[in-house]
């Protein structure tokens, strides 16, 4: 429980480590995009830390790497051929970012520093942990950027096609609230992970003086 | 002529930093000093030009006709991956100067997005042959270009609040800049 609590908090894989940026700013204009990228990268993350912590012992020190890019780049294949066929519009959506979960280094680091040195069950947790935080990140930038984008919460759209009901949401009725069209662009996500990050720093920093 | 506008457009108007967010690591990791971040640039042309070359010819003659496309993800960073370590054993051996200043940043861009992005728009838009070289060579220098100049105003910053240095301020200049390439539709 305190490794997934860390993962989360402490080392918030975006917040903190600063990695994974692309596929944070580039699926979050919508929030249902942007928790079914988070459940991409949750569930390529604990299948990967798993994979590698069972077969650390038995890949050579200098091939490392290659070996991990392999694995991972294998399940990306999985899930990419999954999401094909199950929920064909998100696939759509997602676009070239799907695979290029393969190149996020949020993955392979936690490869590299936590699933190739510790045993099976604190790295699947880890893995947990982090894929949580940053499906979490995703969330709350994909809530500010459509709520003040586009004055709508979509909850359900293009996987209505697995779940069966659609679910959009309009937040502010009344037609005299226009939406800011900056915020579902792309200078829209860059400010808005910009003070995301800012407000976090403020806070860890206060944090760290008591 | 269409040749031409394909080549403004990956360069200005459809950036690959500001409008797809590709190579965003090197983007605000390497880019405090002019040097590197034209080292850099020089760097990730020559990888995404030779990468989108094999790979078309991979894709089409070998993946397609034999109905594997499913597998062009694992394709991709197989030969992103292997030409990255072959340029690097080949500078190495032959430019030890050159290595010496780039070095560092030749192994990193095995991860970096912005080659794999790349090839990835050029396979899913259908580019032919040459459309495809020139799109990657027209987005590989936006991506220099966008790191030239933001390496040229990160280094005139002073004076930044304490919980805005480094990335958060990165992250709202690469906004502006944002709104001021969306402008280039126009031309």
């Amino acid at each position: 429980m305190k490794k997934i609590i860390n993962g989360i908090v402490f080392e918030n894989p975006i917040l903190v480590g600063m990695l994974g940026l692309c596929s944070t700013l580039a699926v979050t204009n919508k929030f249902e995009n942007a928790y079914v990228m988070g459940i991409c990268v949750l569930v390529v993350l604990v299948l990967s830390n798993f994979i590698i912590s069972i077969i650390k012992k038995l890949v050579p020190e200098n091939v490392r790497i290659p070996v991990y890019i392999l694995i991972i780049s294998t399940l990306v294949t999985i899930i990419e051929i999954l999401l094909q066929k199950y929920v064909k519009n998100i696939y759509n959506v997602l676009g070239i970012y799907l695979p290029l979960i393969v190149v996020n280094c949020i993955i392979l680091g936690r490869a590299l520093q936590v699933a190739s040195k510790e045993k099976v069950i604190p790295s699947v947790l880890d893995a947990i942990g982090v894929g949580l935080g940053y499906t979490f990140v995703l969330m709350i930038v994909s809530l500010f950027r459509e709520i003040l984008g586009s004055n709508t919460l979509t909850l359900m759209d293009n996987i209505s096609s697995l779940t069966g009901y659609k679910a959009i949401y309009k937040i502010f009725p009344s037609n005299d609230i226009l939406p800011i069209n900056l915020f579902s662009k792309e200078a829209g996500a860059f400010l808005t992970l910009g003070l995301l990050i800012a407000l976090a720093k403020y806070i860890g920093g206060k944090h760290e003086s008591n | 002529m269409n040749l031409i506008s394909l080549f403004m457009t990956s360069l200005l108007t459809e950036n690959i930093v500001l409008t797809k967010f590709l190579g965003l690591c090197p983007f605000f990791g390497n880019s405090s000093k002019e040097k590197t971040a034209i080292s850099m640039g020089i760097c990730v042309t020559l990888i995404t030009i030779l990468s989108s070359i094999i790979t078309y010819f991979i894709y089409n003659f070998i993946l397609v006709p034999t109905n594997t496309t499913y597998l062009k993800t694992l394709m991709l960073i197989l030969v992103i991956a292997s030409l990255v370590q072959l340029l690097i054993l080949i500078i190495k051996n032959k430019y030890k100067k050159i290595y010496k200043s780039l070095g560092i940043y030749l192994s990193l861009i095995t991860t970096n997005c912005a080659v794999m992005g790349v090839v990835l728009l050029g396979i899913n838009n259908n580019y032919n042959f040459i459309e495809t070289v020139v799109y990657s060579l027209g987005s590989s220098l936006g991506f220099m270009l966008v790191l030239y100049v933001f390496s040229t105003i990160r280094e005139r910053l002073k004076n930044v609040p304490k919980c805005f240095q480094g990335i958060p301020i990165a992250l709202v200049i690469a906004s502006i800049m944002a709104l001021i390439f969306e402008r280039y539709i126009g031309i």
